[in-house]
C-alpha cells in the first residue's frame, strides 16, 4: 500500500512538468503581451520605452529561458509578482495573510465550493437514493426534472432573477459582494448572520446548478447495487428494506460519487467568473479571467500549477478513497 | 456592457495619454467604471451650458450645505496601483485622483489653471516654465509639501527602474531645478505645449516616504499618502476602498465626510444595487438611460446627468489600400453612411455627430468643416468619377474587380458592431460589399493593426484634454506600432501639427487646429461617427452637482448633502 502511494506521487512529478510546459507556452502564444496594457496605441510609447517595459518583466530573453528562469524559481515554491501594475507577489494575491480570512480570494472561493459541494452531497444524495428505489414512479419524474431544469438553467440568469426578487422586490436578502457597508460594527454572532445572508442566494444559485450530476450518478449506480443478488439474499434474510438500501446498498454505490468527489478537488480552488462577477464575490476566478486578459504571465502560471497540483491529489485521494471504501481494489 | 466609456478619468490632472483607444477588449474591463476628477472650483465658476442635465426630483428640504454622509460609488473593476505613475487604468487614477494633487489642473472650460502651483512663468521663447508653489500645504501626515517632493517625483518618473507608460513627457525636460522651497523650473529643448499640463498629479510624491525604496514595492501603493481631498483609510480587495475626507485640505474640507469605491464587476448586479441603494452613483448604458431608468422610484431618487464624453468612433480606412487611396472614394462612403442614424439607432441619439477629431463645443473644435449629408447619389456620381461601374449582380466594379472589403472591429464592443452592420446595410444601397470581421481586441491590434493587414477598421479614440494629436496624424507616425496606422500623410497637416504643439498661445494653436479639421474633413482618412455622451445617475440626495465639458465630479469637494436628507451617520 505505502509503495503503492509512493509510486504514485513520483508518477505525479512527470505529470505536473508536463502540465506547466504546456501552459507556459499555451499562454505565451496567444497574441500580446502584459505590458500591453500601458503601451498598445498609447502615443506617448517610444520603441525605447516599450524595450525598457519589456527588458523589466523578461520577456525580451528567449522563451525557452523564461521557462527555465520560472521553473528555477518555482522549485523553492517562488511564483514569482504580477505584472500587473501592482507588482504584488503572486500568493499574497491570492492568500494575502495580513488580510481577515475573509478577504483571501483563496479562501473565498473554497468557502464557497465546499459549502456549496457539501450542500450538493446533502441533497443529491438523498435524492438519488429514493429516485432509484422510487424508479419510474411519479416522484422520480418530478425530481429528475427538477434537477435537469437546474442543470440547464443559466446560473447568470437565474441569479438575475433571485437578486431582483429578493433583494429588489422583497428586500430579504443583499444583492451583492460578502459584507454590509456597517459589518464592522457588528457583534460576531452579527457577522456571521451578515455573511450568511450574503452566502445564501450564491449557494443556492451554484447547488442547484450542480444537484443533477451527483443525484444522477447516484441513482443509477444505486440501481446497479439493487439489482445484485446480495440485496436479494438481504431481503430474503428478512430485512427492513431500510436497513436493505441504507446499509448494504449505499455503501457499494457511494464508489462512483468518491470517484466524482476526487475530481472535483481541483475545481475547489477554481471559481466561476460569472458566477463570481453576478455576485461580486471577489473569488479566484475573477483574478484568474483578469489575469489572462491582461496576459499576467505569472499570475496564470501560479494559479494554474496549484489547481493542477490540486487535481493530481484529488485524482490520488479517489485511488485511495476507493481502497479503503472496496477492499477488493485493496487486495490488488 | 455596451456603455461608451463615461468621459475620461484621466481627464482632470493627467493629460498623459493623449489618444487613448477607448473601450477595447482589456479596458473593456474598466468600461464601466465611473470617473473623477480632482478639479476643484468654486461653485459659481461654471457658466457654460453644455447638453442638458436632466434633472428630476427635487425634496422640499432647504439647500443649506453640510458636512456629513457618505457617497457609494460602483465600479466595474478595482484599482491596482495608488501610485499613479505606476498605474495606466482608470480605477487607479480616479482613485489616486482624489488622494494626489498635481501642479496644475484643467478649469471646467480645458483652460490650464493651478492647482499645487499658485501660478508659473513661461519664459517667452516656451523653453522655460517655472511654478511657483502654494506655501504651506501639507501631506496628510502632516510633513509640509515643497518642491522638493516634486522633484523628487520628476527623478522617479524618468528612472529606469520605474515601470511607467508616463515617462516620455518628462524625458523632453533639458534641466530641472528646485530655486527655492517653493519654486521650481524647467528647461526642455523645444518649445512644447503639450508640457505644461504633463505636471499634473503623476509627478507629486512624498519624497520623506519615498527616497531610496524601491518604488513598485512602497507600501504607499495600496495605502497612498497625499494631500488631496480624500485620504484612503480602507482597501478590502475586490470589494471596496473607503476613503475619508481630509479635513485639513487646502481648499477647504469636503463636505461629504466618506467616499466608497464599492467593485461589483457586472453591471447588471450594480443596476440592482443602485435600486437598492447599494450604490448612490454609477454610469449608465444608452439603454440604462433612456428605458431602465424612467420609473417614479428612478425620478424621485435619482437625477441624471449626460455631457459629451472625450472620445469618438471612427471608420478608418487603410490608405495603402488601392480601393481607399483616392480620395473621391472615401468621400463617397461619407456620402453613403447617415451618421445621424447610426447615432439614433446605436446609441438611441445620446451623443453627438462627429465632423473631426474634437468634441463638440471645446474650444479646439472647428464647427465649421464640410459634412456630407447622407446623399447616395451624389455618392454614386464620385465613385463613378473614380472610374466605378455598376457590374451584373449589383456590385461596383473597376478594371474587373468588384468593390468588396471587409470592416474589421474589436469582440465585446456591440456598438460598433452594431455600427459596422449599419454601415454594411448602407453601403450596399450603393453597389459596395461589405464584410464584418469581429476580433479579439489583442488579436486584432497585434496582427492586424500592427501589420496593416486591414482594408477599413471601426475603432474608437479616447483623446486628451490637450489637442495635440501629433501623433495619430503625423506622417512620419507609420512604423509599426505607431498610431498613424491609417498611412495618412499631408505636409500641410505635418506643419500644422508642429506648429500647434510649439506654441502655448492658445490663438494660435486654435487657428492651426481649425485649419488641421478643414483638410481633415476634405481629406477623409478617417470618416469621424459619432462622440457619444457620458451618461451617469447619482442620487438626488446629493446637491450642488454642476455640469461641465470635464464631466460632473471636478467639485466633488462641494457636494453636499442637506443634513434632513443624510443617510449614513460617521463617527469622526
Amino acid at each position: 500500500m505505502l509503495t503503492y502511494l509512493i509510486k504514485r506521487i513520483f508518477e505525479m512529478v512527470p505529470t505536473l512538468f508536463g502540465i506547466t510546459l504546456i501552459s507556459f507556452f499555451i499562454i505565451h502564444l496567444a497574441p500580446g503581451k502584459p505590458t500591453d496594457i500601458f503601451s498598445e496605441l498609447n502615443p506617448k510609447i517610444t520603441p525605447e520605452a516599450r524595450e525598457r517595459l519589456n527588458k523589466y518583466y523578461g520577456l525580451d530573453k528567449p522563451i525557452l529561458v523564461q521557462y527555465g528562469i520560472w521553473l528555477k524559481k518555482i522549485s523553492t515554491l517562488d511564483f514569482g509578482n504580477s505584472f500587473s501594475s501592482d507588482h504584488r507577489p503572486v500568493i499574497e494575491k491570492i492568500w494575502d495573510r495580513k488580510q481577515p480570512l475573509l478577504q483571501r480570494r483563496l479562501f473565498v472561493t473554497f468557502m464557497i465550493n465546499l459549502l456549496a459541494m457539501i450542500i450538493i452531497l446533502l441533497v443529491a444524495i438523498p435524492i438519488g437514493i429514493s429516485s432509484a428505489t422510487h424508479r419510474n414512479t411519479f416522484y422520480d419524474k418530478i425530481t429528475t426534472t427538477v434537477v435537469f431544469i437546474g442543470f440547464a438553467i443559466p446560473s447568470f440568469w437565474l441569479a438575475l432573477l433571485l437578486m431582483i426578487l429578493f433583494g429588489v422586490h422583497l428586500h430579504w436578502l443583499p444583492i451583492a459582494g460578502l459584507k454590509s457597508m456597517n459589518f464592522d460594527s457588528l457583534p460576531l454572532s452579527g457577522k456571521i448572520w451578515d455573511v450568511g445572508r450574503h452566502l445564501m442566494l450564491p449557494l443556492f444559485v451554484s447547488a442547484f446548478g450542480g444537484l443533477a450530476a451527483d443525484s444522477r450518478f447516484m441513482r443509477s449506480s444505486m440501481l446497479e447495487v439493487i439489482r445484485q443478488d446480495y440485496i436479494n439474499v438481504a431481503r430474503a434474510k428478512g430485512l427492513p428494506e431500510r436497513t436493505v438500501i441504507y446499509r448494504h446498498a449505499f455503501r457499494n454505490a457511494l464508489l462512483p460519487i468518491i470517484t466524482l468527489l476526487g475530481l472535483s478537488v481541483g475545481g475547489l480552488i477554481g471559481g466561476s467568473v460569472i458566477f463570481e462577477n453576478i455576485f461580486g464575490i471577489p473569488g479566484m476566478g475573477q483574478l484568474f479571467y483578469m489575469s489572462v486578459m491582461t496576459r499576467d504571465y505569472p499570475m496564470v502560471m501560479c494559479i494554474l500549477t496549484i489547481g493542477a497540483v490540486l487535481t493530481l491529489l484529488g485524482n490520488l485521494l479517489a485511488d485511495i478513497g476507493y481502497m479503503l471504501a472496496d477492499p477488493r481494489i485493496r487486495a490488488r | 456592457m455596451i456603455n461608451p466609456r463615461p468621459l475620461t478619468g484621466l481627464s482632470g490632472t493627467v493629460p498623459i495619454i493623449s489618444a487613448f483607444l477607448y473601450n477595447n477588449c482589456m479596458f473593456q474591463l474598466f468600461s464601466k467604471r465611473l470617473f473623477l476628477i480632482l478639479l476643484i472650483l468654486a461653485l459659481s465658476s461654471c457658466k457654460r451650458e453644455t447638453a442638458p442635465a436632466v434633472q428630476t426630483a427635487s425634496q422640499n428640504v432647504p439647500l443649506v450645505p453640510a458636512y456629513g454622509d457618505a457617497l457609494i460609488v460602483g465600479s466595474i473593476a478595482e484599482p491596482s496601483n495608488l501610485i499613479p505613475m505606476l498605474a495606466s487604468d482608470a480605477p487607479s487614477q480616479d482613485v489616486a485622483g482624489l488622494v494626489y494633487n498635481g501642479l496644475v489642473k484643467y478649469d471646467t472650460d480645458l483652460s490650464v489653471i493651478g492647482d499645487l502651483a499658485q501660478s508659473w512663468d513661461i519664459s517667452k521663447d516656451g523653453l522655460v516654465i517655472t511654478f511657483h508653489l502654494r506655501k504651506g500645504v501639507k501631506w496628510t501626515d502632516g510633513v509640509e509639501f515643497t518642491a522638493d517632493d516634486v522633484m523628487f517625483g520628476y527623478q522617479t518618473i524618468i528612472s529606469d527602474k520605474t515601470p511607467t507608460a508616463y515617462s516620455e513627457d518628462f524625458k523632453q525636460v533639458k534641466k530641472a531645478e528646485v530655486l527655492d522651497k517653493y519654486t521650481f523650473r524647467v528647461t526642455y529643448e523645444k518649445p512644447y505645449a503639450p508640457a505644461l499640463t504633463s505636471w499634473g498629479n503623476l509627478v507629486v510624491l512624498p519624497k520623506h516616504l519615498l527616497e531610496g525604496k524601491d518604488i513598485t514595492k512602497s507600501p504607499l501603493t495600496r495605502d497612498p499618502m497625499g494631500m488631496g481631498p480624500y485620504k484612503l483609510t480602507k482597501w478590502v480587495s475586490g470589494q471596496e476602498l473607503v476613503l475619508d475626507s481630509n479635513h485639513d485640505y487646502f481648499e477647504g474640507r469636503p463636505y461629504i465626510d466618506r467616499y466608497v469605491y464599492r467593485v461589483i464587476p457586472d453591471s447588471a448586479t450594480m443596476f440592482l444595487e443602485l435600486q437598492t441603494g447599494g450604490v448612490d452613483m454609477m454610469g449608465l448604458t444608452p439603454l440604462q438611460y433612456i428605458k431602465q431608468t424612467n420609473s417614479q422610484y428612478f425620478k424621485d431618487n435619482f437625477n441624471k446627468y449626460r455631457y459629451p464624453s472625450f472620445s469618438y468612433t471612427y471608420l478608418g480606412f487603410n490608405l495603402k489600400h488601392p480601393f481607399f487611396k483616392d480620395r473621391r472614394v472615401r468621400q463617397a462612403i461619407a456620402y453613403a453612411i447617415d451618421k445621424q442614424e447610426i447615432l439614433d439607432v446605436v446609441l438611441y441619439g445620446l451623443g453627438s455627430v462627429a465632423t473631426g477629431p474634437y468634441v463638440p463645443n471645446t474650444w479646439p473644435y472647428n464647427p465649421n468643416v464640410k459634412e456630407y449629408e447622407y446623399n447616395p447619389a451624389k455618392a454614386k456620381e464620385l465613385l463613378g468619377e473614380a472610374g466605378w461601374k455598376m457590374g451584373k449582380d449589383g456590385v461596383l466594379e473597376k478594371d474587373g474587380r468588384p468593390f468588396e472589403f471587409t470592416i474589421l472591429t474589436n469582440l465585446g464592443n456591440s456598438l460598433r458592431m452594431n455600427t459596422a452592420t449599419i454601415i454594411q446595410w448602407r453601403l450596399a444601397k450603393v453597389g459596395i460589399k461589405v464584410h464584418i470581421r469581429v476580433l479579439e481586441f489583442s488579436t486584432f491590434i497585434n496582427e492586424f493593426i500592427d501589420k496593416r493587414r486591414f482594408e477599413a477598421v471601426i475603432l474608437g479614440w479616447q483623446i486628451g484634454l490637450d489637442p495635440d494629436q501629433y501623433d495619430i496624424w503625423y506622417s512620419g507616425k507609420t512604423k509599426e506600432k505607431e498610431l498613424n496606422f491609417v498611412s495618412y500623410s499631408n505636409p500641410e497637416v505635418d506643419a500644422l501639427l508642429e506648429k500647434g504643439r510649439r506654441t502655448f498661445d492658445i490663438n494660435e494653436r486654435k487657428k492651426a487646429y481649425f485649419r488641421m479639421q478643414e483638410i481633415l474633413a476634405e481629406d477623409l482618412p478617417y470618416i469621424f461617427l459619432y462622440v457619444p455622451d457620458s451618461l451617469t445617475i447619482v442620487s438626488s440626495r446629493f446637491k450642488g452637482i454642476k455640469v461641465s465639458p470635464i464631466g460632473i465630479t471636478y467639485n466633488l469637494p462641494k457636494w453636499y448633502v442637506p443634513k434632513p436628507l443624510q443617510r449614513y451617520h460617521i463617527e469622526p
